[in-house]
C-alpha cells in the first residue's frame, strides 16, 4: 500500500518510525503494536486522553465524596461504608484522615494526571506532527516511553489508595514536615513514598514528552512551514513544553532532597520541630519554606502548562468557526511569550504570608499583576475574533466561546490575589479555590472538551453526538458557575479552606445551607460528564461517519490527511505550506487551506 | 518522495536535538539544586565542608575520558571500528572510575568525621552529596549508555557507521563533564 512505501522511505531517514520489509500488501500490525505498544503519535495521544479520563472521574469521584462531607456534615450514609470500608467512611461519615487524603488525592489526579497529561499528551501528541506536516515525533520510541511512565505513575498512584495507612494526605503541594516526617499524619507514611514514587515516574514521562515537542515543532516542520505561519495551537503546546522541560526538573530536585530527608535523616526541610507522640526531632537547620520555593518554581509554570495547550485550542477553534482570521496572531504569540517568560518570576506570590519579606513581595505582586497585561491581550483577541463573525456554535465552540467567559471571571479575581496585601486576608480561604478552580480547573477542562468536539471527527472518525454535546456544555458551565462563584463570598467571609467540618464554628455555621447546595450541584455536575462519557465511547462506535476530509472547513494541515490516517499521516507526499493558517474570508473565499498556493495578486503573508 | 523528506532533514537531526533540549533540562534540575544550596548557605548553622583532595583526580579522569570520547567520534568518521570500539570501552571505564573516585571522595570525608546523612548530619554537607552523587548518577547513566553502544558493535548482524548515535553521547559526555568541571568550582569557591 501507498502508506507503507511512504513509511519506508521515511525509515531510511532515519527515523525511528517503525516499518518492516517493503512488501506490496498490509503492513503486519499486532494488537500489541497498534493498541499498546504503539508508537504512532496519533494512538498515543488517545491512549494519553482515555487515560486521562480514567483519572477525572477518579479525581472527580473523589471531590464527590469530599463535597459529602462538606454538604452534609452530619447525615450518616451507611452505604458509603459498606462501599469503601471503615477507614474511608466509618458510621456512613467520611473520616478525617479520608477527607484529606481525598483532597490531596483530587488535587494530585487533577493538576498533573488529568490537565498536564491528559490535555497536554493528549493534544500535543496528537496536534504537532498533524499541524506542522510531519510524519511522527522526533523520537516516538521516546514518546512511547512518555506514555508508559505515565501509566506505570498512575498504577503507583491508584496502589497508594489501597495501603493500609491510605494515600498521602497532606495536600497535593507536598509541604514538609507532613510529607518529610512519616510519623506526621497516617498518610505520611507508605502512601507518601509511594506518592513520591509515582510523580517522580510522572516527571520523567512529561520530561521525555517535552523534550519531544520541542524537537518536533522546532525541527520537522514540512516544506514552507515557517514558525510565523504555525497555527496557535503549536505555538501554545511549544510554550506549554518548554515550561514543562525547564520546570519539571527543578521539582524533581526538591523531591531528590524530600527522600533524603524521609529516608536518610538529613535536613534540608526538617528542623527542630517538636512532634506530638514523638517529642523533638533530632534534625537541625533545615527549613520547610525551602522546599516551597523549589516546588513553586515548577508550581506555577505548572499552572500555565495547564492554561497554555487550552488557550491554543481555543484561539485555533474560536477562528474556525467564526469564519474569521485569529485577530493579531503576532500579538497571541507574544502574549504567549510573555505569560511563558513570567510563569518564571512569580512562584513567591504563593508564599506571601510565610513571612516572606515584605519587600520581595512587592517585587513579585508587580510582577504577578504584569500577568495580567498578556491576558488581557489574549481576552480582547479572543474576543475580536468572535466580533462580527459569522459563528458556528457546535459544542467545540460553545466550550471554546465558555473557556473564554471563564478567562475573564476567574482571571479578574487573580488580581485580587496577586497582591500581597489583599493576600493577607484571603490565603487559604474558599475564595482561592473558587480561584484556581474556575480559571485553571474549569476553564483548562473547557479547553479540553473544545479540543475533543473539535478533533474527535480527526482522532476516529466519527462525530460527536451534537445534542449531548449542548447539554453537556449547558449543564457544565452554569454548574461550574454555581459551585464556585459562591464560594467566593464564603472565602471573603474568611472561611479557610481544607476543613474537615464547619458546623463546629460559630462564624461558619450560615455556610451550612450554601456548603449543602454546592455538594448538590457538584453531584449533579459530576453525572453530566459522565453523559459526555458516554457520548465520547458510544460515538466510537457507533457514532455518525464523517464522509469529508475537512468537516470544518478548517485551514490547518490535519484535515488534508485522509479520513482515517495511517502511521506517517500522509499516503503520499507531506503537502507544502504556502499561507498562515488563517485565510478565512479572504478574496471572497470562505476559508483557504494552508496547502493552497498563493493567488497571482496575493501577498505573501 | 525521497526527495522531498531529505529537504526536510537539512536541518540539525532530531536526535542530536533532542539532546540539546534535554541537557537544558538537565541544567535546570542542578540550577535547582544549587542556587538551594546558595540560599541555606547563607543560613549561619550551616557549617563548610573542605572537598577532598581526590576530586582533582577525578576532574582530570573525567577530562580525559572527554578526550578519549572525542576521538572516538572520529575514529567511527574515518570507519576506523577497531579503534572506535576501543575507545568506547576506555571511555566507559574511565566513567566508572570516575564515579568511584567521587564514592571515595565521600568515604574520605566520613572517616574524618564528617556527617552527610542520618542523626546530626548537616545540610551543608548533605547538599555535597546530593549533589555531587546526582551528577555521578548522570554519569553512569552515560556509561550504560556506552555499554549499551558497545554491545550493539558486538551483537548487531547489520553494520552501522551512523555516527548519529555516538555524536549524541559525545554531547551528553562533555556535558556532564562541563557540569563536574562548574560544580566543583561552584562547591569551591561558594564558602
Amino acid at each position: 500500500m501507498i502508506t507503507e512505501a511512504v513509511l519506508h522511505n521515511h525509515d531510511v531517514r532515519g527515523h525511528d518510525v517503525h516499518s518492516e520489509d517493503h512488501h506490496e500488501h498490509h503492513h503486519h500490525e499486532t494488537f500489541i503494536s497498534k493498541y499498546v505498544f504503539s508508537m504512532d503519535h496519533k494512538m498515543i495521544a488517545k491512549q494519553f486522553l482515555i487515560t486521562g479520563m480514567v483519572w477525572a472521574i477518579v479525581g472527580g469521584l473523589m471531590s464527590v465524596l469530599f463535597r459529602l462531607q462538606l454538604g452534609y456534615p452530619n447525615e450518616s450514609f451507611p452505604w458509603l461504608e459498606d462501599l469503601l470500608g471503615k477507614w474511608w467512611a466509618e458510621k456512613g461519615h467520611i473520616t478525617p484522615q479520608a477527607y484529606y487524603a481525598l483532597v490531596t488525592t483530587h488535587g494530585t489526579v487533577l493538576v498533573f494526571f488529568v490537565l498536564t497529561a491528559g490535555l497536554s499528551g493528549t493534544f500535543a501528541n496528537f496536534l504537532i506532527p498533524l499541524q506542522i506536516g510531519a510524519r511522527d515525533m522526533a523520537s516516538p520510541f521516546m514518546n512511547m516511553l512518555s506514555y508508559w511512565f505515565f501509566f506505570l505513575a498512575g498504577v503507583v498512584m491508584m496502589c497508594s489508595i489501597f495501603v493500609e495507612n491510605g494515600p498521602f494526605s497532606g495536600g497535593w503541594t507536598a509541604y514538609p514536615p507532613l510529607s518529610a516526617l512519616g510519623d506526621a499524619s497516617p498518610g505520611s507514611k507508605t502512601g507518601m513514598d509511594l506518592w513520591l514514587t509515582s510523580m517522580s515516574l510522572f516527571i520523567i514521562s512529561s520530561l521525555l514528552g517535552g523534550l519531544n515537542y520541542i524537537a518536533t515543532v522546532l525541527n520537522m516542520r514540512t516544506k514552507g512551514m515557517s514558525m510565523t505561519r504555525l497555527p496557535l495551537t503549536i505555538w501554545a503546546l511549544f510554550f506549554t513544553a518548554v515550561l514543562g522541560v525547564l520546570s519539571f526538573p527543578v521539582l524533581l530536585s526538591g523531591c531528590v532532597l524530600l527522600i533524603f530527608d524521609r529516608n536518610f535523616g538529613t535536613s534540608f526541610y526538617l528542623s527542630d520541630l517538636f512532634v506530638n507522640g514523638v517529642g523533638a526531632l533530632p534534625n537541625e537547620g533545615g527549613s520547610a519554606i525551602l522546599f516551597q520555593h523549589l516546588f513553586w518554581f515548577l508550581g506555577h509554570p505548572e499552572v500555565y502548562i495547564i492554561l497554555l495547550p487550552a488557550m491554543g485550542m481555543v484561539s485555533e477553534i474560536l477562528s474556525v468557526n467564526s469564519r474569521k482570521p485569529i485577530f493579531g496572531y503576532m500579538a497571541m504569540v507574544g502574549s504567549l511569550f510573555a505569560i511563558a517568560i513570567l510563569a518564571f518570576l512569580v512562584w513567591a506570590h504563593h508564599m506571601f504570608v510565610t513571612g516572606l519579606n515584605p519587600f520581595l513581595g512587592s517585587v513579585f505582586v508587580l510582577l504577578t499583576l504584569l500577568i495580567a497585561v498578556p491576558s488581557a491581550i489574549k481576552v480582547f483577541n479572543w474576543l475580536t475574533t468572535l466580533w462580527k463573525g459569522s459563528i458556528r456554535f457546535t459544542p467545540a465552540m460553545m466550550f471554546a466561546i465558555g473557556f473564554v467567559s471563564l478567562f475573564i471571571s476567574g482571571g479578574l479575581t487573580g488580581i485580587w490575589l496577586g497582591n500581597s496585601a489583599l493576600d493577607i486576608h484571603l490565603h487559604d480561604t474558599y475564595f482561592v479555590v473558587a480561584h484556581f478552580h474556575i480559571v485553571m480547573g474549569v476553564a483548562s477542562m473547557f479547553g479540553m472538551f473544545a479540543g475533543i468536539y473539535h478533533w474527535f471527527p480527526k482522532m476516529y472518525g466519527k462525530y460527536l453526538n451534537n445534542t449531548l454535546g449542548y447539554i453537556h456544555f449547558w449543564a457544565t458551565i452554569v454548574g461550574a458557575y454555581l459551585i464556585f462563584w459562591p464560594m467566593h463570598y464564603q472565602g471573603l467571609a474568611g472561611m479557610p479552606r481544607r476543613y474537615y467540618d464547619f458546623s463546629n464554628w460559630e462564624s461558619f455555621k450560615d455556610s451550612a445551607s450554601i456548603n449543602a447546595f454546592l455538594s448538590t450541584i457538584a453531584m449533579i455536575v459530576f453525572m453530566v460528564q459522565l453523559l459526555f462519557l458516554f457520548n465520547f465511547f458510544y460515538s466510537i462506535f457507533k457514532g455518525r461517519k464523517v464522509t469529508t476530509k475537512n468537516p470544518w472547513e478548517s485551514n490547518t494541515l490535519e484535515w488534508t490527511t485522509p479520513i482515517n490516517p495511517g502511521h506517517g499521516n500522509w499516503p503520499g507526499e507531506i503537502p507544502e505550506v504556502h499561507r498562515w493558517a488563517y485565510d478565512y474570508g479572504k478574496d471572497g473565499k470562505e476559508f483557504i487551506p494552508q496547502d493552497v498556493p498563493l493567488g497571482h495578486d496575493e501577498s505573501q503573508h | 518522495m525521497v526527495t522531498v523528506s531529505s529537504k526536510q532533514t537539512q536541518k540539525l537531526h532530531p536526535h542530536k536535538f533532542l539532546m540539546w533540549v534535554a541537557i537544558g533540562s538537565l541544567c535546570m534540575m542542578f540550577a535547582g539544586l544549587t542556587s538551594a544550596y546558595i540560599v541555606k548557605k547563607s543560613q549561619d548553622n550551616v557549617i563548610d565542608v573542605p572537598l577532598p583532595s581526590v576530586f582533582w583526580i577525578s576532574t582530570v579522569v573525567i577530562l580525559f575520558s572527554s578526550l578519549t570520547m572525542q576521538i572516538a567520534v572520529k575514529s567511527i568518521k574515518a570507519r576506523e571500528m577497531q579503534r572506535y570500539r576501543m575507545l568506547l570501552g576506555i571511555t566507559a571505564l574511565l566513567g566508572v572510575v570516575f564515579a568511584l573516585l567521587q564514592v571515595y571522595g565521600f568515604k574520605y570525608l566520613q572517616n574524618h568525621g564528617v556527617k552527610l546523612i542520618g542523626r546530626n548530619s548537616n545540610p551543608g554537607a548533605s547538599f555535597l552529596l546530593v549533589i555531587i552523587g546526582l551528577h555521578s548518577l548522570h554519569v553512569l547513566g552515560g556509561v550504560i549508555g556506552l555499554i549499551i553502544m558497545y554491545l550493539k558493535l558486538y551483537f548487531s548482524k547489520i553494520r552501522n557507521y551512523s555516527s548519529v548515535p555516538i555524536e549524541v553521547m559525545a554531547t551528553y559526555w562533555h556535558f556532564v563533564d562541563v557540569l563536574w568541571v562548574y560544580l566543583l568550582f561552584f562547591l569551591m569557591y561558594l564558602r
